[in-house]
């Protein structure tokens, strides 16, 4: 059986809904939060690269490369203010994260 | 599905200052790593203001350009993104002017600080300009990321860093939706063209694929939401602006918002335009939900920063009221309302700002007697929130009219009787501030803050625009109506 779009499709969703349980779900640990990021970012690569080649047009591949870019800034900004964040704190509990409630 | 493209269509003069703005800042980069930290302010922030300065009398000559298209579609200058792009400009130089002060004594004056604000600048001019998704989300991740980074500033205060990281994780999260939006429009429409998709939304036989594009819109909704911090995407706006230092907040509470809000304009008004009876059913409830949490979670609050957060929640819902009524009262409506939000908050921000020193903090109680010791700055404060308010003859006022006027001609009655309700409650927490500012007795050793020129000179502006708005409002209203006139 060859793979057809709604398999791509279908493994996209799941990556991406994955990646929003894993944020919103997860009470341990800021790092989980960021590979979940990367996981819903990776997951619209996949949507966008089956799309490309099932129209046949390089747009969406284009995109792809964009989104890569942006995801790898994204997760450098995301580290630092972590590092800075554990420097004040000493934790990156996500249950600690609390200083600012009203 | 795209056309062949022209070798090469790239007018670089449509967008000059853009190309300003990002060049300036990476040479600034350079110049406050190599200068010494005494000259740095002086040099990096001088050069900044002059930029911005200098881009805002561009597009002062530029702005009504006629509507055209660079990089095949990619970049759109018309009237609308002048008008938007000098807005973002005085939203930023403005907060900049105020901050100059703060900055030092505070040890924020590091060359970063210019050179992120005008890296998220450029994001949101990007945003204003853009006639693709593809342009749009690089414009939107460059004022986001930018701005993620300014949140988390301080660097040795835990509050700080609290609302970088909380300001990331959510931020983040909404750009993932949006994109998996962006995704599912592309692979039913085949583009990610605004003008193509709009074209293939009008056309015939998207019935089997309806869902989908139902799908994608709500994510592309929800997403976009999220930037200007309307109900239900409104969790993180509260603790951000809280912790955030005052001068980010002062600029992120004006500029995103204009940014993204010339974003909706060109993703639902354009691109989806042949959706609008799906879209603003949702804008709908999402304008109510705005609304009813501005008016109401507001109440509740000490921080001044913090109520001030809520309130701009509900002021989006004002804004977005505008956009659900559409047509050419409510498109000015939004173009108005925005103008006003702008300076009434920039101001309010900055005399926070300014009063903000050991002792006197954010919260309502501190500001406490403001008037009797410092009359002009009371009068000040005072004017900014009777405008807030929607108190007529101040500039507030009439960009609620103009909303609810709009609301009523387009057949929303409900919605403008709620938004005329819910700014009813509003008013209260608005008035407390002003209570507490005139009729509470003064510490003895409170408010002894010298005011910088510079920042006086930009708070004053502020108050000077929402008075003369509120008495003649047709200073502003003719130049929003020739930009509504022409938008496509």
């Amino acid at each position: 059986m060859t793979p057809t779009l709604h398999h791509y499709l279908t493994v996209s969703a799941i990556l991406f809904t994955i990646g929003v349980f894993g944020i919103f779900l997860n009470r341990k640990n800021v790092i989980t939060i960021l590979m979940s990021i990367e996981l819903m970012l990776l997951a619209v690569n996949v949507n966008l690269v089956a799309f490309s080649a099932h129209h046949g047009d390089v747009l969406g591949q284009i995109f792809t490369f964009f989104v890569l870019t942006v995801a790898a800034a994204e997760a450098a900004i995301g580290l630092a203010i972590v590092v800075t964040f554990f420097r004040n704190r000493a934790t990156i509990n996500v249950e600690e994260i609390d200083q600012l409630k009203g | 599905m795209t056309k062949p493209a022209p070798i090469l269509d790239m007018n670089l003069a449509l967008m000059a200052p853009e190309i300003l703005i990002g060049i300036v800042a990476m040479l600034l980069l350079l110049l406050g790593a190599w200068r010494s930290a005494e000259t740095r302010r002086e040099l990096v922030g001088g050069l900044a203001l002059l930029t911005l300065a200098t881009c805002l009398i561009i597009l002062w000559k530029e702005g009504m350009h006629w509507p055209t298209s660079t990089f095949n579609n990619q970049y759109v200058v018309d009237p609308f993104s002048g008008f938007m792009k000098i807005l973002m400009l005085l939203a930023t130089l403005l907060p900049l002017m105020i901050s100059w002060d703060y900055l030092q004594q505070h040890n924020l004056d590091t060359p970063e600080f210019f050179v992120l604000t005008l890296f998220a600048l450029l994001g949101g001019m990007m945003m204003a300009s853009s006639g693709d998704f593809i342009s749009l989300y690089l414009g939107l991740e460059l004022m986001s990321l930018s701005i993620y980074v300014l949140a988390a500033s301080r660097r040795d205060n835990a509050l700080s860093n609290e609302a970088g990281l909380k300001y990331f994780v959510l931020g983040s999260v909404a750009s993932g939706l949006l994109l998996y939006g962006i995704s599912l429009l592309y692979g039913v429409t085949g583009s990610t063209q605004f003008v193509e998709i709009q074209r293939f939304l009008a056309g015939e036989g998207l019935e089997h694929s309806r869902m989908v594009i139902n799908l994608g819109v709500t994510l592309v909704l929800a997403g976009l939401s999220f930037k200007v911090a309307a109900a239900p995407f409104h969790m993180w706006a509260p603790d951000v602006y809280e912790g955030a230092p005052t001068p980010v907040t002062a600029f992120m509470a004006a500029m995103p918002k204009v940014a993204a809000f010339s974003a909706f304009y060109r993703v639902f008004v354009e691109a989806f335009a042949p959706m609008h009876a799906y879209w603003s059913n949702v804008f709908q409830l999402v304008a109510l939900l705005s609304l009813a949490v501005g008016a109401i979670a507001a109440i509740a609050q000490s921080n001044l920063k913090r109520m001030l957060a809520y309130s701009s929640i509900g002021h989006v819902g004002y804004i977005l009221i505008g956009l659900v009524a559409g047509g050419d009262m409510g498109h000015q409506g939004v173009l108005v309302y925005l103008t006003i939000y702008v300076f009434m908050n920039i101001g309010a921000f900055g005399l926070i700002l300014m009063l903000n020193k050991e002792g006197i903090g954010d919260n309502i109680e501190d500001f406490k007697g403001l008037g009797h010791k410092r009359p002009m700055l009371a009068l000040l404060m005072a004017i900014f929130m009777f405008s807030m308010a929607g108190i007529p003859p101040l500039a507030g006022f009439i960009g609620k009219l103009y909303i609810f006027m709009a609301a009523v001609k387009a057949g929303y009655l409900a919605l403008a009787i709620a938004g005329v309700i819910f700014s009813a409650i509003g008013a209260f927490y608005y008035i407390r501030v002003v209570k507490v500012i005139y009729f509470d007795q003064p510490r003895e050793e409170a408010f002894q803050m010298p005011v910088g020129a510079m920042g006086g000179v930009a708070v004053a502006v502020c108050a000077a625009l929402v008075l003369v708005w509120g008495v003649f409002p047709a200073s502003l209203t003719s130049t929003v109506i020739l930009t509504v006139s022409t938008f496509r």
